[in-house]
């Protein structure tokens, strides 16, 4: 294809996008807008599969019945999350083994906020009530983005998102009305997982280099800077409503404006844990590793199982 | 050894109604591919029944033939009801 056809192609293209119609898999696109879209979904999926380490921690030592079985069916639906999504991007042209495999190697990022540990149990209501309600307020948008395979995925994880921020919530709202330990307990957590929170919504507008062409391809809706003020109105008044503190003493409320005016993050930070250097990074990615190579005879086995079937079938025909 | 081929999973929602595509998953064989749907796609009461076809089984039409392919239904308003201009005395036609 000549550079002139790849450009006329390109404007109907980005036509079809701006009129809201949705790229199918078969579609052609620029390979641009492929390779944004393999990094990104599986980016995403990477997050929902590692995000249930720091959770798993927990399943053991679940305070009650209730609340295990509430965990476990959380830490579930990320496992089911990750598979939509993974098989959303399979449809892009690139194999489950190369996605592991770039997670695997360290090439691939996840959400950094999955590299603090947890803990205490309110680290579960924390991580329900702050970091599933950070992704769902950047998750709720790409329901209508432009790739119909990712959208269709953001439609179903959306739907089972809300469990995880209510029963997260609640562990925090009864401990909160619990002993003064208790409370101690839920806000120390709130304390760790506050900033970390509002930093996984991605670098500030100033410093994002995506943010432009992801908005034209409908990836992102908001920018990250007015996704983390939706975030910070809607938390603050929750906190509040259970009596915890939010732990940043220059938070106040702009009666002019209405929204909640926060202090610096410390984006110092953010960016070393990206890179490698927080608390749990190496113990995430060895974990998944360990997971997938102990896991080889298994697949392994079943692959010959089916294979052997398949054989025996074929020589019954015959 | 292999990796497991990808399967597409088709769940009819209650009786009465189709079954949808609702996306893919990787399974050695039918029978794990099953049990996969059911844990991955019907965690609430989604379905009441599941087809799971190997992805490789599946034959797509191609984007750029749609226009042969699609185009002439367009030019056929004749097959729709409202082509007929029939009285208004006709009721229920
Ligand atoms: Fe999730
Ligand atoms: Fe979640």
């Amino acid at each position: 294809m000549s550079e002139h056809e790849v450009k006329n192609l390109e404007e109907i293209f980005d036509a079809r996008i701006a009129r809201d119609e949705k790229i199918e898999p078969k579609d052609w696109m620029p390979e641009k807008y492929r390779q944004t879209h393999i990094r990104q979904i599986s980016q995403h999926a990477h997050s929902e599969i590692v995000g249930m380490l720091p959770e798993g921690n927990w399943i053991t030592r679940a305070p009650s019945l209730k609340r295990k079985v509430a965990l476990l069916a959380k830490i579930q639906d990320e496992a089911g999350h990750g598979l939509y999504l993974y098989s959303a991007c399979e449809t892009l042209g690139i194999s489950r083994e190369e996605l592991y495999d770039q997670l695997h190697s360290g090439k691939a990022k996840y959400s950094s906020i999955f590299n603090y540990p947890t803990l205490t149990w309110a680290d579960m209501g924390a991580i329900g009530w702050l970091v599933d309600g950070a992704a769902i307020i950047n998750q709720v948008p790409l329901t209508t983005t432009s790739f119909g395979p990712y959208a269709r995925a953001m439609v179903r994880v959306c739907k089972e998102e809300s469990f995880h921020q209510r029963q997260g919530f609640q562990i925090m709202m009864t401990l909160a009305e619990g002993t003064p330990e208790q409370k101690e307990m839920a806000q120390d957590a709130l304390n760790r997982w506050w900033f970390p929170s509002l930093m996984m919504l991605g670098p500030t507008d100033a410093a994002s280099v995506h943010t432009e062409q992801s908005m034209k391809w409908k990836l992102k809706r908001k920018t990250n800077d007015e996704l983390r003020q939706q975030f910070v109105d809607q938390t603050v008044p929750q906190a509040h409503m259970i009596g915890l503190t939010i732990p940043d003493p220059t938070l106040k409320f702009n009666e002019e404006t209405k929204h909640y005016e926060f202090g610096e993050l410390d984006w110092d930070e953010f960016w070393q844990v990206v890179k490698g250097h927080g608390p749990c990074n190496k113990e995430r990615i060895s974990a998944r590793v360990n997971a997938w190579n102990n896991g080889k005879w298994v697949r392994d086995a079943a692959m010959a199982y089916a294979e052997k079937q398949a054989n025996k079938e074929v020589k019954q025909a015959i | 050894m292999k990796n497991w081929p990808l399967w597409e999973v088709f769940i009819r929602s209650k009786n009465g109604l189709e079954h949808r595509h609702c996306g893919s998953l990787h399974a050695s064989d039918a029978t794990m591919a099953l049990e996969n749907a059911r844990d991955v796609y019907t965690r609430r009461m989604e379905g009441v029944s599941i087809w799971v076809v190997p992805s490789a089984q599946i034959t797509a039409s191609n984007p750029e033939d749609s226009a042969e392919l699609f185009d002439p239904a367009k030019d056929k308003a004749y097959r729709h009801p409202t082509f007929y201009e029939l009285p208004d005395e006709l009721k229920h036609m």
